[in-house]
């Protein structure tokens, strides 16, 4: 009774985020329930859904600084720097995605009060995924996440595509799921507990570093979030799913689920999983390379916009791998700094499609931006920063440059320094420039095709304003990286020191343990 | 026997990975991924035995969830149906792999 | 562990293994449904074996109860028969899926056949089937089993939202 009594104590502060958001996706569906059915009413539900996010990260912001309350040290749910820094980009990446969506949605097939109650509750399973440290709440944290989005994929009624995709994720979330369950029931055969923290004692303390049901247990967890996150033997749905998907919800894709899957990712391998470094170290490293190399290649050949960004996901996702292997704080400091560069210009990016395609989801070819620059420069410009900005190209690309710089230098300074990975990741990015580029002189250099589609006319201030918002922070955390860098650097999370390490070679013996501030 | 049960579950999962690599009803092809869901509860129920009752406690949050993916994996398969007249994965083709 | 215990944990595993077998290779869904009952049947004799009565009793009430039920009802309201799925795949398809599938079950068996397990540890099996999981479900998993009444509460409207008949799209499709 006492235990009982302490738990529910403590996890009013624990859980308050998580909490908040979900009781307001509840209260959004009351809202519904009493509204009467029509465009105002669903304005009205996203209104509330973003003032409920709005507070949800004010709460989150509270608590940052705040200490941490009883049994937050080892419990289920973590409190450190990491995990609030993920919130705060995951809380960004929902923000634009709301008020995209609210726009978007507006006389479409999707007016109802129920998208932004399902992006909340999904947005809720993304905050549990970054602050659990227990595989049980790991598993129902990507459950709550993918289950919410299978259904915003596969609202838009009116669209076969969307049905499709919606089927088409669905059946590989599942498929890719059985994996991720079976590496945690191997794990948790190895160790003997399901706590991440509980569970890096056990393997230093016993040695398991290589124990058979564990690197087996690995291999099957390893499978299952490179679905999740799209890398790349598993990518084949993530095109699909990107272009069937209403762009606004493709949006929230692309940006909530890949922090949130890399937040709990990394937290399993450099936490939990920690000492067994030796042995997820190299396949970490091969899905590192694979991902970025096959990622960036693909994109090349795509002639909608939607698909080409899908491509320049998984390609992302190789880069953020980079930062997980080199397994230092500058790596997990550089990973959050990323998630904020990506976020940022992936939202804006869809945010320019969703203007410019006018909300018809067939008009997001390559082709339908040409000459942007000419009838709306200020857009085809905010889309240029977003571009640059992913391709990690200095100044006009903004914070993208630091970003890529970053972890660069996580990699080169990691305890293993990972100089091979590193110049696979420089030229990847170089090849990026074949398609970034490519947007950006399809907007500037070719004349505007003629415009035979009707746009359906919606009111796209708003979604304009987070162009705006997104172009603008990009830029100024590009001149002025400091305050990000400062943020990054405090989201900290305790790393298990990896004793289990077989050998090391001399080399990395001798390679200093790099200790330099990450400011330039 | 927690050896043996460990390696019925190996088959049964292999059993349902094959199924769903091989068949083309999407409901079919569903109710494989139940079956790999149902091998792995087979796992932590016998690791249970070992280290206590937690694994019993993760297959219960497992019937949960693949209840919850259930009612909305139907409800997808009815909404494909609606546009397709069909649960062939061969003949929904609008979307390039 | 008696003759009497060994026998049954056979014939159940032997069962389970059968009927996913005949699952899998089942043209029509109606019959794959009923032969995962068979499964799912048999592995709630092994839970029970393994000292798990109360998931035993779940697994045939949710299972087997519950979401094959709900397979069986969108078949017959989809009305599907045995043609309507065309299973035509090319033979180097189907022996690099069927390879695949062989690599995987080879690699697990070896990692279970390499690890020390010693049955002399176990647990002992509590009588009490409910009061030790619910010990655990109420205290250290609390969050955990709060998060799955908000995960039901998602599968319920997102079922709803996906499955209905919306008038508004029809009004927004013309």
């Amino acid at each position: 009774m006492n235990g009982l009594r302490a738990a529910s104590l403590d996890l009013g502060t624990l859980l308050l985020p998580e909490i908040m958001l979900s009781v307001g996706a509840m209260f959004v569906l009351l809202y519904g329930v009493f509204a009467p059915e029509g465009v105002v009413s669903t304005r009205r539900a996203h209104l509330l859904a973003i003032v409920v996010t709005l507070a949800t990260a004010a709460a989150a912001a509270m608590l940052a600084n705040q200490a941490a309350p009883l049994g937050a040290a080892s419990g289920p749910l973590a409190w450190d720097g990491f995990r609030w820094a993920s919130v705060a980009v995951i809380l960004l990446g929902v923000l634009g995605s709301l008020v995209m969506a609210m726009e978007y949605n507006e006389g479409a097939a999707l007016s109802a009060p129920e998208p932004p109650a399902l992006v909340l509750f999904s947005a809720t399973g993304m905050l549990l995924l970054v602050g659990s440290r227990d595989l049980m709440l790991i598993f129902l944290g990507i459950e709550l996440m993918s289950l919410a989005i299978y259904v915003l994929t596969g609202l838009d009624r009116s669209r076969a595509g969307s049905a499709e995709a919606a089927l088409k994720y669905f059946l590989l979330g599942a498929f890719s799921t059985g994996f991720l369950l079976y590496g945690m029931a191997l794990v948790y055969g190895a160790t003997g507990t399901t706590n991440l923290t509980q569970m890096a004692a056990v393997i230093e303390s016993r040695t398991l570093g290589t124990d058979p049901l564990l690197v087996g247990g690995l291999a099957l967890l390893f499978v299952g979030f490179s679905f999740k996150v799209a890398a790349v033997p598993f990518h084949m749905w993530t095109p699909d799913v990107y272009e069937g998907a209403p762009t606004p919800y493709t949006a929230f894709m692309a940006a909530g689920v890949k922090t949130a899957a890399f937040a709990a990712f990394a937290r399993l391998l450099l936490d939990g999983l920690g000492p067994a470094y030796a042995s997820w170290h190299y396949a970490a490293w091969v899905l590192a390379a694979v991902t970025m190399v096959v990622g960036n290649v693909l994109a090349l050949a795509q002639q909608n916009v939607k698909r080409m960004l899908a491509y320049s996901s998984i390609a992302h996702a190789g880069y953020l791998l980079v930062a997980i292997t080199s397994r230092s704080a500058d790596g997990v400091a550089s990973l959050v700094f990323y998630s904020l560069a990506y976020t940022l210009a992936t939202i804006g990016s869809y945010c320019v499609l969703s203007i410019v395609s006018g909300g018809i989801e067939k008009r997001t070819r390559l082709t339908d931006l040409a000459g942007l620059a000419r009838t709306r420069p200020a857009l085809a410009t905010a889309m240029a920063v977003f571009m640059l900005s992913l391709l990690g190209f200095p100044v006009a690309g903004g914070m993208g440059f630091f970003a890529k710089w970053y972890i660069l230098r996580a990699a080169l300074n990691s305890p293993t320094p990972q100089i091979k990975l590193a110049v696979i990741f420089v030229l990847a990015s170089v090849v990026s420039a074949g398609y970034y580029l490519g947007v950006i002189t399809t907007m500037f250099m070719k004349p505007p095709a003629d415009d035979a589609l009707p746009s359906r006319g919606v009111d796209a201030r708003l979604t304009g304003g987070v162009v705006a918002v997104a172009a603008v922070l990009l830029l100024f955390l590009g001149v002025y990286p400091s305050p990000a860098v400062r943020w990054a650097r405090a989201s900290t999370m305790p790393m298990s020191p990896a004793r289990a390490v077989a050998a090391p070679t001399p080399m990395q013996a001798l390679a200093p343990v790099n200790s330099q501030p990450m400011l330039p | 026997m927690i050896r043996e049960a460990l390696y019925v579950s190996a088959i049964l999962f292999s059993i349902g990975v094959l199924g769903v690599l091989t068949r083309r009803n999407a409901l079919i092809l569903f109710m494989c991924v139940e079956l790999m869901l149902n091998a792995v509860n087979l796992s932590f129920i016998a690791l249970a035995r070992l280290h206590g009752v937690s694994g019993q406690v993760f297959v219960l949050f497992v019937m949960t969830v693949a209840a919850a993916e259930a009612a909305v994996g139907l409800a997808i398969v009815i909404s494909v149906f609606r546009h397709y007249r069909t649960v062939d994965l061969g003949r929904i083709r609008l979307l390039r792999g | 562990m008696g003759t009497f215990y060994t026998v049954h944990f056979w014939l159940f595993s032997a069962l389970a293994i059968v009927a996913a077998l005949a699952m899998v290779t089942r043209r029509n869904p109606v019959a794959a449904a009923l032969w995962l009952v068979n499964v799912m049947f048999a592995l709630a004799a092994l839970y029970v074996m393994l000292g798990a009565h109360f998931l035993g009793a779940a697994q045939v009430l949710v299972y087997a109860g519950a979401i094959m039920v709900v397979f069986v009802f969108v078949v017959m309201l989809l009305n599907l028969g045995e043609n309507d799925v065309q299973e035509r795949r090319s033979m180097g398809a189907a022996a690099a899926s069927s390879l695949l599938g062989g690599v995987l079950a080879a690699e697990l068996l070896y990692v279970i056949r390499s690890q020390p397990l010693n049955d002399s540890v176990l647990q002992p099996v509590d009588n009490d089937a409910m009061a030790p999981m619910a010990n655990s479900l109420f205290t250290e998993n609390l969050v955990a089993f709060e998060v799955t009444s908000v995960l039901l509460l998602v599968a319920v409207i997102g079922a709803v939202v996906l499955a209905k008949r919306g008038k508004v799209a029809g009004e927004a499709r013309t």
